[in-house]
């Protein structure tokens, strides 16, 4: 079957009044982007829905591909176009129909006649059309609520637009249409998570990562730059941040009593990321904390890490299970980066018994002994950044071996 | 020597060769390793994979490295048996498969399954009111080939697919090891759960093959160890032979039926239309690379040996079986006159094959004939 235009419906942002436009002008360009290397790709954008135009077939094969992942969307359907001439159209509605599923379905024909000269009326248009779909295909049944299949006949000047399959958005807000936020991406299962859904919600993200070498790995490294490139699939595209942490977690090891020197490690990083934010102009950090799961996670410990930022913290997963966020982490993909066994900068300097219930005051009389700014300072200068689009090219390309 | 046994086995691709000596000498390490070269050891196995699976239209689903066509087979009838015995003990597969299931199945047979063999016609096809009349509320898993390997009836996979999706909940399973590369296998368009493909029927190499499975369908494992692919097929995986594999596919695989062998098997036929004592055993709407015939009163031995000393390769019915004195299963079971039923013989083209071979074969049939005429 060939489809020459799909039609995209807008998701939830239909509804927000005077803001339309950006949201739409936002999806627009995130639909562009992700279309970028499809050359014969247009979009126009109207107040309720989009029309993608793709001339050439493969192009929109792939399009069709893509568009399920982008945020925004509530669903798209495939529109085969033919003459505003009642036997092209019923050619045409028997190749719709017979392009998916028939057996024990039922069926509707709709129509819209926005060019009004068209020489029949609606009901005819009908009756014509759907008797003639049902002389092809006897095991449909007409059904006039909730039918399985319902094929739309969009007559308009330029020719009449048929289409049956409706498949469906990924939901949510375009991203970048709620600002921007900084997330904190450690390589485990949760962090990519809280950035998925905050994107859904239309935020747009950089992530910032600490590399501890030669502690951690230039796997573990590959693993977050993984992660951020499947992130990046779902609209805008995320920029990377990563921080050389070693010669910091060394002085806290020295100056921290250890059952203290995760707080401190976690306070050190939540700096370095607010400052980082700063620079890029992002108003939010986004971190996976999910209360009680370790013991970084505690309300009192929280509270002894937020203590240096008034920054807004977005912790998406705080009220959530861990096997909720397994389940969200294995549909958007990350899951199987996400358990490939290297240590990260967390996990190496592990105190085997870190207080649940540090104290603000304690944590802070420990950290008073030593200069810890200008590490911070250096560490947030001597930060590498790596693009979305710099990460795919490092792609080893087998193509020639298979 | 012309070699008309590609439904045994094929000549490998040199393409294929070659890949899977590049990757041998890049690619060696261990795809479970940790280190960076186990790294892409496994970057280079999930693209092959991808690869396979998405020449079947099946890419979310999962793609299980076997040892070949019957270790995928005993895993689909093994491992999904046991995977999904809480739903029932109700097995469906026909009298025609290949060993591989039929075996398996009696062995299950053994331990408590019920497993139900659909008759088939003389044309080797089994009866949809059949299959219907047969799926029940027990039903977990049923196997058809998608083509013979010894006649090439060609089974209307997608007609049951759908009348298994309404009537049960029942696994499907499709052999295509014999229809893959010469016709369309798409898993999508099949309507199936899961189907084998082997390598070394499509210039690939042998001793490799695939278990292809629809999203959220996961077989219990047959062998143990460290839980290789995903914990369902323990072993080492064989990065080179993925590779290799995924080549094979992508050369072989095709989008309509090979016309060249069609118009081949037309001219095989009828030739043979003319010989009185020669049966055709494919059916006409059969596989177009396999042609089946069966020779009155002469061992079908004896035509391969006669063929043979003119240059051309042929075999009795299947590889498999055809050291065994007796007349195959498939053969048994499409009803054969008696006179005929040792006479059977099996030409199978490849890519390797032309069309004067096909017309040399039919010289060398008219003087076997002939030689048959005066007595021997």
């Amino acid at each position: 079957m060939e489809w020459n235009e799909i039609l995209i419906r807008y998701g939830e942002l239909s509804l927000k009044g005077r803001n339309r436009n950006v949201f739409v002008r936002k999806l627009k360009n995130n639909i562009k982007d992700a279309m970028r290397d499809l050359q014969s790709v247009r979009l126009k954008a109207e107040r309720d829905r989009m029309f993608l135009v793709a001339d050439d077939e493969e192009d929109m094969k792939k399009a069709i591909e893509r568009l399920p992942h982008i945020f925004g969307i509530q669903s798209f359907s495939p529109v085969a176009k033919c003459e505003a001439d009642l036997d092209a159209i019923k050619k045409k509605a028997i190749d719709v129909i017979g392009s998916g599923e028939t057996t024990g379905r039922t069926f509707k024909v709709e129509i819209k006649r926005a060019d009004k000269t068209f020489p029949y009326v609606t009901g005819e248009l009908q009756q014509e059309i759907g008797g003639h779909v049902l002389s092809q295909f006897p095991e449909l049944v007409v059904q006039m609520k909730k039918p399985d299949i319902l094929l739309l006949v969009d007559i308009r000047k330029d020719g009449a637009f048929l289409t049956s399959k409706v498949f469906k958005g990924a939901g949510g807000m375009p991203v970048g249409s709620n600002g921007h936020s900084l997330l904190m991406l450690s390589g485990g299962i949760d962090s990519p998570v809280a950035g998925y859904l905050l994107m859904k919600r239309g935020v747009s993200i950089d992530a910032i990562h600490f590399a501890s070498p030669p502690y951690t790995s230039e796997l573990a490294k590959r693993k977050v730059t993984d992660l951020t490139e499947q992130l990046s699939s779902f609209g805008a595209s995320v920029r990377l941040h990563i921080i050389p942490f070693t010669e910091l977690q060394q002085a806290i090891v020295k100056q921290v009593p250890d059952n203290l020197s995760m707080t401190t490690t976690r306070r050190m990083m939540l700096q370095i990321a607010d400052k980082v934010r700063e620079e890029i102009g992002a108003l939010a950090i986004i971190t996976g904390e999910s209360l009680g799961q370790v013991a970084s996670q505690t309300l009192d410990s929280l509270t002894a890490i937020n203590e240096v930022t008034a920054t807004p913290i977005l912790r998406p997963l705080i009220a959530m299970d861990k096997l909720e966020i397994i389940d969200i982490s294995q549909k958007i993909g990350t899951y199987d980066i996400s358990i490939r066994p290297y240590e990260d900068c967390c996990t190496i300097f592990t105190p085997s018994n870190p207080k649940t219930k540090p104290k603000i005051e304690k944590v802070q009389h420990f950290e008073s002994f030593f200069d810890f700014p200008p590490l911070i300072d250096e560490a947030v200068r001597n930060r590498t950044t790596i693009e979305a689009f710099e990460q795919r090219q490092a792609d080893a390309d087998f193509s020639d071996l298979l | 020597m012309i070699y008309f046994d590609n439904s045994a086995t094929t000549q490998p691709d040199e393409s294929v060769l070659e890949s899977f000596i590049a990757a041998n000498i890049k690619y060696y390490a261990n795809p479970a390793s940790i280190h960076v070269m186990g790294r892409e050891a496994e970057a280079l196995l999930n693209r092959s994979k991808k690869q396979m699976l998405s020449i079947v239209d099946n890419e979310d689903g999962e793609a299980i490295l076997t040892s070949g066509g019957t270790e995928s087979n005993n895993l689909a009838i093994l491992g999904l048996s046991e995977a999904y015995k809480s739903r029932g003990n109700h097995i469906i597969t026909t009298q025609i498969e290949h060993p591989s299931i039929l075996n398996a199945c009696r062995q299950l047979e053994q331990t408590g399954f019920d497993v139900e063999y659909l008759a088939v016609d003389e044309q080797g096809r089994i009866s949809i009111e059949e299959l219907t009349a047969k799926l029940k509320k027990e039903t977990i898993l049923v196997s058809i080939m998608h083509v013979n390997n010894e006649i090439g009836t060609i089974q209307p996979i997608r007609q049951c697919a759908e009348l298994i999706k309404r009537n049960s909940r029942a696994i499907f399973h499709s052999d295509c090891v014999q229809s893959f590369g010469k016709l369309p296998v798409s898993m999508e368009e099949l309507g199936v759960d899961a189907i084998t493909i082997s390598a070394h029927k499509v210039n690939g190499l042998k001793n490799s093959g695939v278990l292809l499975l629809k999203k959220g369908i996961k077989p219990s494992p047959i062998n143990f160890g460290g839980g290789q692919e995903n914990g369902i097929r323990s072993g080492t995986v064989s990065v080179p032979n993925a590779v290799a594999m995924a080549k094979a596919m992508r050369i072989s695989s095709v989008k309509e039926e090979r016309t060249n062998f069609r118009e081949w098997r037309n001219m095989l036929v009828e030739a043979c239309g003319t010989i009185e004592k020669v049966q055709v055993l494919s059916p006409l709407d059969g596989a177009p690379h396999i042609v089946s015939l069966a020779f009155k009163s002469i061992k079908g031995e004896v035509a391969v040996n006669y063929f043979q000393e003119q240059g051309i390769i042929i075999s009795t019915s299947s590889a498999c079986s055809s050291k065994n004195k007796k007349a195959s299963h498939v053969i048994e079971t499409i009803g054969l006159d008696n006179k005929f039923k040792n006479g059977v013989i099996r030409v199978s083209f490849g890519n390797t094959n032309t069309k004067e071979q096909v017309k040399e074969f039919i010289d060398v049939l008219h003087r076997f004939m002939e030689l048959i005429e005066k007595g021997m």
